[in-house]
């Protein structure tokens, strides 16, 4: 497997083939990020470690080679991060020679501003918005590349490719501007800014097949791996590292699995799998008959969860 | 995997989310969680069926309605093409989503009630898919099975169609009739039993055999400059790209090119997607383009080839589709965004609206409101570089931004 490191470095090469791929969701999602740069003067990339940001990664180097990214990237972390996605954000950082800016929920709840939840299903998926908006207010961030897709969830589905969110960070869906044939118009006042999806029209499956050609490097909670876990709600739960709630009668097994989605622990499930190497996961995608956010249980706090998250300035 | 953009258009209660479900349910492309969604919440609302709605309305206003009331994307796929379909509501107060969503699509699903048959509704989502030039458009003639898949029910809706098509501005534009059931699964993604009379494809057959080489318009090459790419690296020093996507045609190192706004002409020296050269970068391609000559080239400039000139001009005449509560009106000034380029733009005059349901013209306006559509005249600060819309649809249109508000206010097509 070929690092980003390798990639950057690796010299130029004329291609036998004489024409680049015809993936027109890659050429549609550099396009969109070289708007990013061009219209927005302070521009960020929002990283969690998941595989739709790294694809996003991958996407922005693409659009400005030989250049550096020039824009940084941001982790908002909430603490209750899979400690091999740290590892890996930091890993790939270095590599990348860009500048990695990292706010913590930790402190939002120390200063105050938020209340962890408590109970069995305490997450801090919610918390993460206010450490989310008091940064883009603290370094004036006017557009966050984000790695949301549309096929998601169906409140995602309505989303625009230039999401403009209000001073309070907040989603006006009944009121979003239409974007015609390519054009993206990111003309804003002070103080919005702009949330912007240049993988929008990616399925699932479109991502993991380009990490798969692309030969891109990703967590390793991704593959197939041994890990103590219990059942809830038909889901499997993590019972390493301590952070999902367990209670006493919710029995801890090994199990074979992996990560479909890698969110926040608190409310990220596991699926059972075999599937360690890429080429089996993606096989595995294309048989699956669960959606991707069938292991998110923050969506299944009622059905129009998304909007209401969305609405208050989440991604 | 080739991707097919498709919008859809049917007026309320048409079945346009019934079908799309169908089109889903029968590609086996709703996962089993989906699913079961769907069954507890048809359920809950004590329907008898499935109300594949409810896979694609998103917002809350939207079930609570049972309406949709903003564009929809959903995906599937199957063994030849991804998908993509704009699910674009049907109300008349509608109409900039339908033109947003017919904007990116090559091709267009337009519903009648078979039991309504042509209504107005139906001359303007023609009228609307005619005049963004869209390729391909299917009439899904539905719920066959409320008319007892009647043969004549169908030729009589058939034929009101074709009156309207005589009407057409665009008349290359590819027309398929297809009797459906969404409701019940005729002739979506498997063919009828009940229908032996229609001999033709289903609907997803159609879309299937779509050769999308042939659907995107085929013209001459503009390259519009998004970005200058400057690495200041020690290995890439002098390095000088122009970031952009190819539009029309496809360019080649080695052609001959014109600079625009500046007219100096230079050569193609090389093409880079990514870490690697190319000899062309192909329609549609976001690629980076080095010049032999150090020429001074600037985001909005745009490089095409020598004897390929567009139309460079301060004024442009143009078909407007207005999106904005705040009216346009004559001697009004707004941004005009053409691709990536920018200019100031006053509206020297409304020439006449135009009723998107092909009844006629109306003269003596002097201001549009939301969902107008009408020719006007528009003066720029600078000259753009365009070509027609019919001739090139990406550099024949542009959207008009209300500095106001910021909003995307409408969008033109140039005459």
């Amino acid at each position: 497997m070929s690092t980003l490191a390798e990639e950057i470095k690796k010299p130029k090469t004329i291609n036998s083939a004489d024409r680049p791929n015809a993936n027109a969701l890659e050429h549609e999602a550099i396009y969109i990020i070289r708007e990013v740069a061009a219209q927005f003067e302070k521009p960020v990339l929002l990283f969690s470690g998941g595989k739709d940001s790294i694809t996003l990664v991958r996407l922005a180097q693409k659009a400005f080679w030989p250049a550096k990214i020039p824009f940084p990237l941001m982790h908002i972390d909430t603490g209750h991060n899979f400690p091999e996605t740290i590892e890996f954000r930091d890993k790939l950082v270095e590599e990348l020679g860009v500048e990695l800016i990292v706010r913590n929920v930790q402190d939002s709840i120390d200063q105050g501003k938020v209340v962890e939840e408590t109970g069995k299903y305490a997450s801090r998926n919610m918390l993460q918005t206010t450490t989310l908006l008091d940064a883009i207010e603290e370094f004036k961030f006017d557009a966050c590349i984000g790695g949301a897709r549309r096929d998601e969830e169906k409140a995602r589905a309505k989303e625009r490719i230039f999401s403009v969110r209000d001073d309070f960070g907040q989603w006006d869906e009944k009121n979003q501007r239409p974007e015609l044939f390519d054009m993206l118009n990111g003309q804003i006042e002070m103080g919005q800014n702009v949330r912007v999806f240049p993988i929008s029209n990616w399925t699932e499956l479109d991502v993991w097949s380009y990490i798969q050609k692309e030969n891109i490097e990703i967590p390793s909670i991704y593959f197939a791996h041994k890990r103590n876990t219990f059942l809830r709600d038909g889901l499997i739960w993590s019972a390493e590292d301590g952070v999902v709630f367990r209670a006493e009668d919710e029995k801890v097994e090994e199990r074979i699995v992996r990560f479909r989605t890698v969110g926040d622990m608190s409310c990220t499930a596991a699926v059972e799998s075999h599937a360690d190497t890429i080429d089996k996961v993606v096989s595995e995608i294309r048989e699956s008959k669960i959606s991707e956010r069938g292991a998110r249980i923050d969506d299944k706090r009622s059905e129009a969860a998304m909007e209401k998250r969305k609405q208050q300035g989440y991604f | 995997m080739e991707v097919l953009k498709i919008a859809t258009a049917g007026s309320v209660d048409d079945g346009k989310s019934t079908l799309i479900g169908r089109l889903l349910y029968d590609t086996k492309s709703l996962t089993d969680d989906k699913l079961e969604a769907i069954e507890r919440t048809s359920k809950q609302k004590g329907y008898d069926y499935l109300d594949f709605s409810l896979a694609t309305d998103g917002l809350v206003a939207e079930r609570e309605q049972g309406i949709t009331i903003d564009v929809a994307h959903i995906y599937f796929s199957t063994a030849t093409k991804s998908y993509i379909i704009a699910d674009t509501p049907g109300h008349v107060e509608y109409t900039r989503n339908m033109v947003t969503g017919a904007s990116t699509s090559q091709a267009a699903i337009i519903l009648i009630d078979a039991r309504k048959g042509v209504i107005e509704q139906t001359n303007r989502h023609f009228f609307i898919n005619n005049l963004l030039r869209v390729k391909d458009v299917i009439v899904a003639i539905n719920k066959m099975d409320l008319v007892g898949f009647s043969e004549d029910a169908y030729n009589d809706i058939k034929a009101d169609f074709e009156e309207l098509m005589g009407k057409r501005d665009y008349q290359d534009q590819k027309i398929t009739f297809i009797p459906v059931s969404a409701l019940k699964g005729d002739n979506v993604v498997n063919r009828s039993q009940n229908m032996d009379w229609y001999k033709g494809q289903t609907l997803l057959e159609h879309l299937e055999e779509l050769d999308l080489q042939d659907i995107y318009n085929v013209g001459t090459p503009r390259f519009p400059v998004q970005y200058v790419i400057r690495p200041k690296t020690e290995e890439f020093h002098d390095f000088r790209g122009f970031a952009g996507k190819v539009y029309g045609g496809e360019l080649s190192v080695g052609d001959e090119v014109v600079v625009l706004p500046s007219m100096t002409r230079s050569k193609i020296k090389a093409i880079y997607f990514y870490n690697k050269e190319y000899q062309t970068a192909p329609r549609r391609s976001s690629v980076t383009i080095t010049l032999e000559d150090e020429v001074n080239v600037s985001r909005g400039d745009m490089l095409v080839k020598v004897g390929d000139l567009p139309i460079i001009d301060k004024q442009l005449t143009a078909t407007v589709s207005w999106m904005d509560s705040n009216q346009l009106t004559i001697g009004g000034k707004y941004v005009l965004q053409h691709g990536v380029n920018k200019a100031l733009a006053k509206v020297d005059a409304i020439e006449h609206k135009i009723h998107p349901d092909y009844s006629g013209i109306e003269e003596n306006v002097s201001s549009l409101n939301m969902n107008d559509i009408a020719k006007v005249r528009l003066k720029l600060n600078k000259p753009i570089f365009y070509d027609r819309f019919k001739e090139h649809r990406t550099n024949g249109s542009f959207i008009i931004i209300d500095s106001r508000t910021n909003h995307t206010a409408g969008v033109g097509f140039i005459e």
